[in-house]
């Protein structure tokens, strides 16, 4: 635990300024609000003795005066404390993104990404109230309790300490109870996600349960799931009727005792009744500190678990750059295999294994296989979204790990598997790959011009807004097709030496297939290109054609030597030509 | 988690919405006098306290009178029990009975969408419809728990507390009271603030999760275009805004509490000048002073609390209004009047010019006409687009022809007890949905009908015996999120074995286009024929071997069926096509 704070140290450190300034008003602030039952007690007193009028009405002023300053520095305190509990808020949150992006893919898909949004916002936010509020009611309800307690005992330390009789169960209580309810809050909450993956699953099957008639069904399930959170919070309930409750019997049992014991010193006149009465406010003004501080251990519980949680990602380390000394030469574009063979962490088997083959710059590889056959790793290593093992896989002859990260993707364009769009405009979605902002004529023009080479831009006339409508919830809704003509544009305007496809045209129909792919010769002519297919009609004129099964080559060719050696490609080439016939009858 | 919120409307309060919340109360009319009464009980103690403090400074204490100083405490003790029960008595009525009204919606909008037709489901995202049934529900808990009851609870208070100050002495009182309309006019300025500011911090909260969200999902794109810096610029150009929208909102909390702080000064100051003057003349004792300053502490409480509670307040109002959308959308596809439900259905299907669009403009299927006899298998092949799901869609009611005709077994299907209908048909999809639970409960769904035997049979003549036995846990192993632990092709096999446990007169066949690896395609050709055995088929056919095993094949282009002759190289044993002009099917040659 005290790792893990002085991990936060760095980002408290810097706002010490206003921490500073902040902690300084508590203590003034303080000081001041335990001085006004002292001015009460004057009154009382002085009113008793037949004071005159005029000194009465400077008390009164005098209160007045002291909660203006008691204001103006609580004023202070806020804006200062929560103020830089918001820049703490800030940089941790600009830092664990700036993090996230270093992390390598095996990162995103062994930690779901609901897992990781947990942690940047629930996380983040407990991590705040730790550094803000916790760290402003604990510095001040501290110095209150100390203070108010002090002058209590100036008064009467007999009545002090009997006054204080009730109050360490205040404390622990606060402590018993707020651990208790968090557990049963932790408890609600996840049978709230449970409850939400019924639905989820509910409504995302909408079809197979209505196929099946399984309304019924769904709706007996859910209300299992409904009974058993409406269950679990009556549980907490029951918990916190009794919390406030007991704090109020507790401080009311102190009130009881000042009472009686406070009246009984007062009969017997060693106490003013002034005294009794400004005695009774300070104990008032230390039932607060007494229920803040149980919930400020809370919260620092609670922030702690959440900042560990946090670290957990800020430690993962990211991708490793490990760039030879060797001086790197602008990229051309000749790739090489040398039995490459790959294994994911935790499989039994290779996904690849011994893959080799030699592409001049300028040329096309084109690797087909069944789904699992190992195509979409091959890109993947290449691009070193995963890591290659050292020593098989080359770009101009260097090791691809040799080169620095940032180089090597500076000289590739991808259209990964599964066509991924931001939901922000069309246009700014095929301009992602360069450093430039949609809207100037210059990125228009240069978006129109990807558009076309992608065939999308018949698509793009047809939304309402053009290349500026808005993709995903808040706008349109693109069909598998375009999303991947979308992702396409976006590589083609990159413009880079090697072009990698990873089974990008899948969900196209096979008209708009052969428009793409006779756009695509003009690129190819000048690019490296890689492309992973399912049809033959995008691979059979690629200068080597790879097929894969189970992770091997099995077949190497170019497209007629492939039909000639009458194996799987070509049994393959048979098979869809038939199915595209039938389609296009 | 819900990434994109709902904005929040402008408004605060509406009483229409408020009237129609206080509806799921009266079932619990009982429950909720009671909490009322308790809290009238609970207030009620706690403004005697100060009175007794009062009585006992004035009459005992003044007096020495220690048995009368007893009888004080011993009452004063009483009441602080009395306090603790009711106050506990309150809070559990109250919060269960929230629990019960919430259980009931949450209910209710379960089982309104599951009437709601496809379209619905088109139109809005699954996110946004779990958070109806979700989120929603549980921010009204703050309205029935924390809202309606304290609010008035706080109101009975702050009324309690004037008429005790009014009955103890009426001018102290109008003293006291003096300080209100500066008191309302600060609460009135924080609410309009603090309202204006947390609608912004909302929406930038929303902004930073919805940024956050899609980056994390597609962070390899943007690794692999280099975009990593372009990217933080801009998450950090959020991120500054909401820094900033906080740290400006936090002026007015700030100002807030210690405004309310000094006006309760400027009341206690008054009451101190006006209250010694008259006590001096010996028109109020000191122990009504002494209560009047206690009791002038806790007259500023509740007006503090009423406005902090407003912004709880508004999201609850802005989710009922959300969930009160779905409640009141009616279904649009309805049983008929009089359901039938043919008493021996075969699963004869005709398509008589059938005319339909998704959205009442762009026709998917144009004048479709065609028949099907009991036992005939057809595939359906053409592009993407072509309308090949909408048959499928149509056939099982999801949704409602333009034009034209679908009859099962004679009688058109918006006549046909829906459920009646939907049993007929087996439905295979090419995106195999899993349900988190165990495989038999994949398999059985919720048709407690079909037994452990029937499931082991299904899935053993579907080949999924074995690989659900090499689970630990056979078909009681339970599945991960969607299925994660299984490949596609085992996932293609559940389904098969999904629908052959349901053992429909007809199976409809959405066929995956991508291929599996060579051992588990042999394995699903032989599934298929096993469950295509005996039954009408209608098939998207992207296989081969599926197409081959048809008796007839639908060719649609561009919502058409088309002719058969366009057909080449084409020879195995069913006969093809038909046109759109006539009904009739060429059937085995």
């Amino acid at each position: 635990m005290i790792k893990a704070l002085e991990r936060l140290l760095p980002y408290i450190t810097r706002v010490r300024r206003p921490v500073a300034l902040g902690l300084a008003c508590i203590l003034f602030a303080t000081a001041i609000s335990l001085v006004s039952p002292w001015l009460l007690k004057f009154v009382v007193d002085g009113l008793l003795r037949g004071e005159d009028r005029t000194r009465l009405a400077w008390y009164a002023l005098g209160i007045v005066g002291l909660a203006v300053a008691d204001g103006a520095f609580r004023y202070f305190m806020r804006t200062q404390l929560i103020g830089a509990s918001r820049q703490i808020e800030y940089d941790l949150r600009a830092e664990f993104f700036a993090h996230l992006e270093r992390l390598p893919q095996a990162y995103f898909e062994a930690n779901r990404t609901g897992d990781l949004m947990s942690r940047a916002t629930n996380d983040l936010s407990a991590v705040r109230m730790m550094v803000g509020p916790a760290l402003m009611y604990f510095a001040s309800t501290a110095l209150g309790f100390v203070v108010a307690v002090a002058i209590m005992c100036s008064i009467d330390a007999r009545l002090t300490l009997i006054a204080l009789l009730p109050l360490p169960g205040v404390t622990l209580g606060t402590r018993y109870f707020g651990r208790a309810i968090h557990d049963r809050f932790e408890r609600i909450q996840a049978q709230l996600s449970d409850m939400s993956a019924v639905v989820q699953e509910a409504l995302a099957g909408v079809r197979v349960v209505r196929a099946y008639g399984q309304e019924p069904a769904e709706v007996a399930r859910f209300a299992r799931a409904n009974d058993e959170y409406v269950r679990r919070n009556r549980g907490l309930i029951r918990l916190q009727a009794a919390f406030y409750p007991t704090l109020t019997l507790c401080f009311g049992l102190s009130g009881v005792l000042v009472l009686w014991f406070g009246g009984r010193d007062v009969m017997r006149g060693t106490m003013t009744l002034g005294e009794f009465v400004a005695f009774g406010r300070y104990l008032v003004l230390l039932s607060w500190p007494l229920i803040a501080f149980g919930w400020v251990i809370n919260l620092v519980q609670r922030g702690v678990a959440s900042w560990e949680r946090m670290l957990e990602v800020l430690d993962a380390p990211g991708i490793v750059e490990t760039p030879s000394t060797a001086v790197s030469t602008p990229i051309r574009g000749a790739i090489e295999a040398r039995h490459l063979s790959f294994r994911y962490p935790g499989a039994e088997t290779d996904a690849l294994s011994d893959v080799s083959f030699v592409l001049e710059a300028g040329e096309t590889l084109a690797i087909v296989g069944a789904t699992g056959s190992g195509k979409s790793t091959l890109v993947q290593l290449l691009s070193r979204l995963r890591e290659p093992p050292p020593g098989t896989l080359f770009v101009d002859g260097m090791d691809v790990r040799d080169r620095p990260l940032a180089e090597l993707r500076a000289a590739m364009a991808v259209v990964p598997q599964e066509a991924f769009l931001f939901s922000e405009t069309v246009g700014g979605n095929i301009l992602f790959g360069v450093d430039a902002d949609w809207g100037s004529d210059e990125t228009r023009s240069l978006v129109a011009r990807a558009a076309e080479g992608a065939v999308l831009s018949d698509d793009v006339s047809g939304f309402a807004d053009r290349f500026d409508t808005v993709v995903g919830e808040r706008g349109i809704t693109l069909s598998g097709g375009q999303k991947q003509r979308v992702a396409l544009a976006r590589a083609m305007l990159t413009d880079r030496q090697i072009l990698l496809l990873d089974d990008t045209m899948s969900a196209v129909d096979t008209a708009t297939e052969s428009a793409i792919l006779h756009q695509l010769r003009d690129v190819r002519r000048s690019r490296t290109c890689v492309i992973v297919a399912h049809r033959i009609s995008a691979v059979r004129d690629a200068d080597l054609i790879l097929v894969l099964a189970a992770g091997r080559v099995i077949e190497r060719g170019t497209h007629e030597s492939l039909v000639a050696l009458n194996g799987l490609y070509a049994d393959l080439e048979r098979r869809q030509r038939l199915e595209d016939e039938l389609a296009h009858a | 988690m819900s990434v994109i919120d709902d904005p929040l409307p402008a408004k605060g309060y509406d009483a229409r919405l408020m009237r129609r919340l206080v509806t799921y109360l009266r079932p619990h009319a009982g429950a909720v006098t009671l909490a009322a009464g308790a809290i009238l009980l609970s207030s009620a103690a706690e403004l005697v306290q100060p009175w007794i403090t009062q009585q006992a400074i004035d009459r005992d204490i003044a007096r020495g009178d220690v048995p009368g100083l007893a009888r004080m405490v011993t009452i004063y003790l009483g009441l602080l029990v009395f306090g603790f029960v009711a106050e506990y008595a309150q809070t559990l009525i109250l919060q269960t009975t929230g629990q019960h009204i919430l259980h009931r919606l949450r209910a209710q909008v379960y089982a309104h969408l599951q009437k709601l037709e496809l379209r619905y489901y088109d139109r809005h995202p699954v996110g946004r419809l779990m958070t109806r049934v979700t989120t929603d529900v549980d921010a009204l808990n703050e309205l029935f728990t924390s809202g309606v009851i304290t609010v008035l609870g706080d109101l009975l208070a702050l009324t309690g507390i004037m008429v005790a100050m009014l009955f103890m002495n009426w001018r102290l009182a109008l003293v006291a009271f003096s300080v209100l309309p500066l008191i309302l006019w600060v609460a009135h300025w924080f609410r309009t603030n603090v309202r204006e500011s947390y609608r912004r911090v909302r929406g930038l909260v929303a902004r930073l999760n919805a940024f956050l969200q899609e980056h994390l999902t597609g962070m390899a794109v943007v690794q692999l275009f280099n975009q990593e810096e372009r990217t933080r610029r801009r998450f950090g150009a959020i991120n500054r805004e909401h820094r900033d929208v906080n740290i400006a909102s936090i002026f007015y909390y700030a100002l807030f509490y210690p405004l309310i702080e000094i006006i309760a000064a400027v009341s206690g100051a008054l009451i101190i000048w006006y209250g010694t003057g008259w006590a001096r003349e010996g028109t109020i004792t000191v122990g009504v002073l002494v209560a009047f300053l206690q009791y002038s502490r806790r007259f500023f409480q509740p007006i503090a609390d009423l406005s902090e509670k407003f912004n709880v307040m508004q999201a609850a109002m802005a989710a009922a209004e959300r969930i009160f959308g779905v409640l009141d959308t009616p279904p649009a596809l309805l049983d008929p009047a009089a359901p039938v439900v043919p008493a021996d259905a075969r699963g004869r299907i005709q398509f008589d010019h059938v005319w339909f669009a998704y959205d009442d403009e762009h026709f998917v299927l144009k004048d479709v006409s065609f028949t099907i006899e009991p036992g005939q298998r057809v595939g359906i092949v053409g592009a993407t687009g072509s309308g090949k799901t909408t048959l499928i869609n149509l056939l099982l009611r999801f949704y409602d022809v333009q034009r034209g005709r679908v009859l099962v077994d004679g009688v058109d299907v918006r006549e046909w007890d829906v459920r009646a209908l939907r049993r007929l048909f087996g439905l295979v999809l090419q995106d195999v949905h899993l349900f988190s639970g165990t495989i038999a409960d994949n398999i059985r769904l919720g048709e407690q009908m079909i037994d452990d035997a029937a499931i082991a049979r299904a899935a053993d003549a579907v080949h999924a015996h074995d690989f659900i036995m090499a689970r630990p846990g056979g078909y009681a192993s339970t599945l991960a999120e969607r299925g994660a632990s299984l490949s596609v092709g085992q996932k293609q096999l559940l389904s098969f074995a999904r629908a052959l446990a349901f053992d429909p007169a007809v199976l409809l066949l959405d066929e995956a286009t991508s291929s599996v690896d060579t051992a588990t395609e042999v394995l699903i050709e032989d599934a298929l024929h096993v469950i295509m055995s005996g039954r009408t088929v209608l098939a998207i056919a992207h296989r081969l071997s599926t197409i081959q095993d048809m008796d007839v094949i639908l060719v649609l282009h561009k919502g058409e069926l088309r002719s058969r002759d366009a057909i080449r190289n084409w020879s195995p044993r069913a006969g093809c096509i038909t046109g759109s002009t006539n009904s009739s099917i060429a059937t085995r040659q």
